[in-house]
């Protein structure tokens, strides 16, 4: 089942100068799958997800992203996947209708596609009244929402997703998870980074990174299970921060 | 192509939706055009004279007066104390002391020999070698008067040997004006060439936005591009928003082809932006890149020959000149301006102006990643 595995990672490593940002990880993400990657701040999961989507080289190993090789086709691998990262990255000066059309067509996506996509998106985000506001003037959850569906737009393979509801309010985070849920149902991987441990509890499967390392990788309930600990939360704090549990 | 459509939309949207830049770029040729054209001029009116007059005869007031009456020398004070004069030179009260020693009048009265004896400020060379030079102009002129008067009505210019009449071709008058706009111009389109468009690059590094646009699959040529076109044609707006004002304001001759100077400033623009845009992608930051980019604007407007002749520079500024985009563009304007060249007469300059754009726009696009 070689075809259902949308990324395949071996002895992936990435150095800079002689900091070892990412130390020999193996890993494989399905098709359809929510995969939840975890860490402290820098455990190099921002630099593997940069790797991954073709925006950085890794330094050594094999890494397959939607068939193609992240070494040598980078540009291969960016036409079949969506990324959104940490920072908000829409054109804050532009409006919603605008951004939509500029990514629409930099896919090349043709104009009466583009179109009817966006009255699709407005529809089923409640944008109706936003679309002709500029980015900048929209409160952030909605921002990151619209982020997510224009990362969406081209119906890539593979979604990115970089800490996308870090400063969000709670009941926008449910939101923002639902819309994950459904995306994935309908067959587009999401590799998804946080800092909540609540929405590791949403994920397939979850690989928890520590030093550049992956200390961990399996289900939610798996872990728990390994590790005796009653949420993902206490997985992670006695796999990340062992001197923690000792003092 | 269609992607480079969509991005150019993107630019001039941004463009056009922040308040200042959208003002600045029309506003910018405005004032430059009004303000540098009469600013930048090399002609001296007004030079402060100072007199020691140790004469007083009808001879010493006769060249006091002449000098007074040319609009190039305004007289501050008349003095007998060289002490003073030399105080007031000094002081800045005045730029230049003639001394008219006692005797003068007796001396050239009966036919010997009358010197006389100026002191010239040379803070400024420029300024203290053309005072000389109209001093010399206005004394001479009194001289062959004087000469004329003696020899009883018959013009002195009929006993000399050698008798020189002039003609300044391409600029009649020696006006100014005429020869510093088509240079002028130039500045404008460099300024918005470099700054623009490169600021414009780093902010999105700055930003983010720009790795949003690296996750995509667009092609690298097609965002430098997209990035070019907008400010080229902003520049070139700007160029006939400062001719226009050029000949409302300054009757500024125009003796060639429209058509070759915006062909020029095009192939100028190009090369501009892409040096520009090259600068972008190695700066992390607007600061830095406002550091290398004026260092750049300043050694190509001063080493252009806008302000000094080309040809006395020396052999090594002209070799580095064969690289300054700004240095072709002047002599190109100038010629097409003043002189009406055509495409036969700048084509080599054109051609070289296209080797230094292909250049920089390819080294560019080389050198933006987005693959790090």
């Amino acid at each position: 089942m070689m075809e259902d595995k949308v990324i395949i990672v071996r002895n992936l490593v990435k150095k800079f100068g002689s900091f070892v940002a990412n130390d020999n990880l193996s890993f494989d993400v399905n098709r359809g799958e929510i995969f939840g990657f975890l860490g402290a701040n820098g455990a190099g999961k921002t630099t593997a997800i940069r790797i991954l989507s073709g925006l950085s080289r890794p330094t050594s190993g094999e890494v397959m992203v939607a068939g193609y090789d992240a070494g040598k086709e980078p540009e291969m691998i960016k036409r079949n996947i969506g990324y959104m990262s940490q920072k908000f990255s829409l054109y804050e000066d532009l409006t919603v209708k605008e951004n939509i059309m500029l990514y629409g067509g930099i896919y090349g996506m043709k104009l009466a596609i583009i179109k009817q996509r966006t009255e699709e998106l407005l529809e089923r985000l409640n944008f109706r009244d936003y679309a002709n506001r500029i980015i900048s003037d929209l409160p952030l959850g909605l921002r990151q929402k619209l982020a997510f569906s224009v990362a969406l737009l081209h119906e890539p393979r593979i979604v990115f997703l970089d800490e996308p509801t870090g400063g969000v309010d709670p009941i926008t985070r449910r939101q923002f998870w639902e819309m994950i849920y459904e995306t994935a149902a309908g067959g587009i991987t999401v590799f998804v980074t946080t800092h909540y441990m609540d929405e590791a509890e949403y994920c397939d499967r979850i690989s928890i990174m520590n030093d550049g390392k992956i200390v961990a990788l399996d289900t939610p309930e798996n872990l728990k299970q390994k590790y005796k600990a009653s949420t993902v939360e206490e997985v992670f704090i006695k796999i990340a921060r062992p001197d923690r549990i000792q003092s | 192509m269609r992607t480079i459509l969509y991005l150019i939309r993107k630019e001039f949207l941004q463009i056009f939706r922040n308040k200042f830049i959208s003002k600045a770029i029309f506003l910018v040729p405005i004032v430059q055009m009004l303000v540098l054209v009469p600013a930048v001029t090399f002609e001296i009116k007004h030079i402060e004279l100072g007199i020691i007059d140790n004469d007083c005869t009808p001879e010493s007031r006769g060249l006091v007066t002449k000098l007074e009456s040319s609009t190039f020398f305004r007289l501050m004070f008349s003095t007998f104390s060289e002490t003073e004069a030399n105080n007031m030179l000094h002081n800045d009260k005045c730029g230049l002391v003639l001394n008219i020693p006692s005797g003068f009048g007796r001396n050239l009265g009966s036919g010997k020999a009358a010197p006389v004896m100026a002191t010239i400020n040379a803070i400024n060379a420029s300024t203290a070698q053309l005072s000389w030079a109209y001093l010399n102009g206005v004394i001479g002129d009194y001289n062959s008067g004087i000469i004329a008067e003696n020899s009883g009505g018959v013009p002195s210019d009929g006993f000399s040997g050698i008798q020189i009449t002039n003609r300044y071709w391409y600029n009649e008058m020696l006006n100014y004006k005429y020869y510093m706009l088509p240079g002028i111009l130039v500045i404008l389109v460099t300024a918005i060439g470099f700054m623009l468009a490169g600021l414009n690059m780093v902010r999105e590094k700055e930003i983010g936005t720009i790795e949003q646009i690296n996750v995509t699959p667009v092609r690298k040529h097609q965002f430098i591009i997209a990035k070019m076109v907008p400010f080229l044609l902003i520049g070139l707006v700007d160029l006939a928003l400062g001719l226009i004002i050029g000949k409302i304001t300054f009757n500024i001759p125009f003796e060639g082809s429209i058509l070759l100077l915006f062909l020029g400033s095009t192939i100028f623009l190009i090369a501009v932006l892409g040096l520009a845009l090259l600068l972008s992608t190695v700066s992390g930051s607007q600061q830095q890149y406002m550091f290398v980019a004026f260092f750049f604007m300043i050694v190509f407007i001063l080493m252009s020959g806008i302000f000094t002749p080309f040809d006395s520079m020396p052999l090594l500024a002209q070799r580095i000149d064969m690289v300054n985009p700004v240095a072709y563009l002047i002599r190109i304007n100038r010629m097409v301006m003043l002189k009406g060249s055509t495409l036969h007469d700048i084509g080599k300059d054109l051609l070289s102006l296209l080797v230094i754009a292909i250049c920089f726009t390819s080294l560019a696009v080389r050198r933006y990643r987005k693959t790090a």
